[in-house]
């Protein structure tokens, strides 16, 4: 996996909706996810806001990171940062399954030296932070963040080229193809933390359009021992699905950097073997999440 | 004798001198009411044909649609006959030997498939589904399932659609 793109990408969603999109949801909407022929576009809406997927509140400005079905990396055309919304195309020239994802990953943190407090810089990365903190630096609080909001969109058959686990954060093995949705037929999924099947994950799954009806048709479960879920949808749309290892809140999970006092307070995600909290070089805290939007097909 | 929806088969059937087939060649007499619709703007459905058979792959037999646009845009939309292209269609290639046609006007429409023909397969007997799905565009979608058991000599089924189909109805003989 490259690095360049999601740190860019990390750079610009803090900078475009830190603090004020702590607390609210990220999304990536397609405007097919399954499509026939052999030369087609998708644009793809991606905001913050609290009602899915209503864009009232930021854009999500990151250029996102798009993979082929031959696993090439594709591009983003053209992307453009609106008051509220982004907006970019995708030319599909491939069959099958192409995934377009926004992935924030880096360290965040802090340290005192010689009596003054110091930010780490933004788009440091785990592997930068023994040399990013200097020596003699003290009260050293930094935070690991892996947060994944990727879609899938598939012309002709689907294919499983995109879902080959990178081992960092958490990702989606599907048992039932994300393209490949109907209201009366219950999906599952696989969800791995690090590369393994992860148990007990909380997976929220919300029902689009909330606008115009009075309940939220949320669903809240957990993954069972092989990191499974199966979510028996309601009807036909769009779902907002978060997956994280602490339980959400109620507005949902928020993805911008938080202060670690309260990172280390919700994250349970396993920390390194060993690391101490505030060790140099390892971070002592770490938020991981998983979003994506599925599409659900009427019968 | 396990029943297998392949070209494969199909060809090994046509070949071998063991099995009935080509000398008596199964055909069916499909029919497809296409209800007149007076709407403002009225687009020919596409219309999609294919058979099921529990434990194998679904067998289209017959695409209506915008075969003749130009850069192969009649494709484009195709998905949108969605149990079809879910169950066969984004499986194939476009235009499909003798399975693709044009759209077709409201109407009954008559269809003669014959067994090794496009995409009809020579059925072995047992219990099959034919499914007849139309999706208008600026319009709606509709399924017909005929399910049938295929005695080895004749069959006949009907339906009936409420709003994208009419009567829909098909004699197989061999």
């Amino acid at each position: 996996m490259k690095f360049a793109k999601p740190l860019f990408a990390l750079a610009a969603v803090s900078a475009l909706v830190a603090p004020a999109a702590i607390a609210h949801r990220m999304w990536l909407l397609p405007s097919s996810t399954v499509v026939s022929g052999t030369d087609n576009w998708v644009t793809v809406d991606a905001a913050v806001s609290n009602d899915l997927f209503y864009f009232d509140h930021r854009p999500l400005g990151a250029i996102p990171t798009i993979t082929q079905p031959d696993g090439a990396e594709g591009k983003a055309e053209h992307h453009n940062v609106g008051q509220f919304r982004a907006t970019f195309d995708v030319h599909l020239t491939q069959q099958g399954t192409y995934r377009i994802a926004v992935v924030n990953q880096g360290v965040f943190g802090r340290y005192t030296l010689n009596g003054e407090t110091k930010m780490l810089p933004r788009g440091t990365t785990k592997a930068q932070l023994a040399t990013a903190i200097p020596a003699g630096a003290t009260d050293v609080q930094t935070s690991e963040m892996v947060a994944r909001n990727e879609i899938f969109v598939t012309q002709g058959a689907p294919t499983n080229t995109v879902f080959k686990p990178t081992g960092e954060g958490i990702e989606l093995v599907p048992v039932t193809h994300p393209n490949d949705l109907v209201a009366n037929e219950p999906a599952t999924f696989q969800f791995l933390l690090d590369g393994k099947p992860a148990s007990g994950l909380y997976v929220t799954t919300i029902l689009g359009g909330g606008r115009y009806r009075a309940a939220p048709k949320q669903m809240d479960q957990r993954t069972d021992a092989s990191g499974k879920v199966t979510i028996k949808w309601p009807e036909a749309g769009m779902y907002w699905i978060n997956v994280t290892p602490n339980a959400p809140r109620p507005e949902g999970e928020g993805e911008g950097p938080r202060p670690q006092a309260q990172a280390g307070a919700q994250a349970r995600a396993p920390r390194p073997e060993g690391a101490p909290q505030g060790m140099r070089g390892v971070p002592s805290g770490r938020r991981v999440s998983y979003t994506t939007t599925l599409e659900v097909l009427a019968p | 004798m396990q029943f297998r929806l392949t070209g494969l088969t199909t060809a090994a059937l046509g070949a071998g001198a063991l099995l009935p087939n080509t000398a008596a060649a199964q055909t069916m007499d499909l029919s497809i009411e296409l209800p007149r619709i007076r709407v403002a703007e009225y687009h020919k459905p596409y219309v999609a044909v294919w058979l099921e058979k529990e434990g194998q792959p679904a067998r289209t037999l017959s695409v209506w649609y915008d075969v003749d646009k130009r850069g192969g845009e009649g494709t484009k939309w195709l998905h949108d006959v969605r149990q079809w292209w879910r169950a066969s269609g984004r499986t194939m290639g476009f235009p499909a030997d003798g399975i693709s046609g044009a759209t077709r006007a409201p109407g009954v429409q008559k269809q003669r498939l014959v067994a090794g023909k496009g995409g009809m397969p020579a059925l072995t007997p047992g219990q099959y589904t034919l499914v007849v799905e139309a999706a208008r565009e600026v319009g709606g979608r509709e399924v017909v399932r005929l399910p049938f058991a295929w005695n080895g000599s004749s069959v006949t089924a009907t339906a009936k659609g409420a709003s994208e189909l009419g009567a829909v109805s098909f004699t197989l003989k061999r």
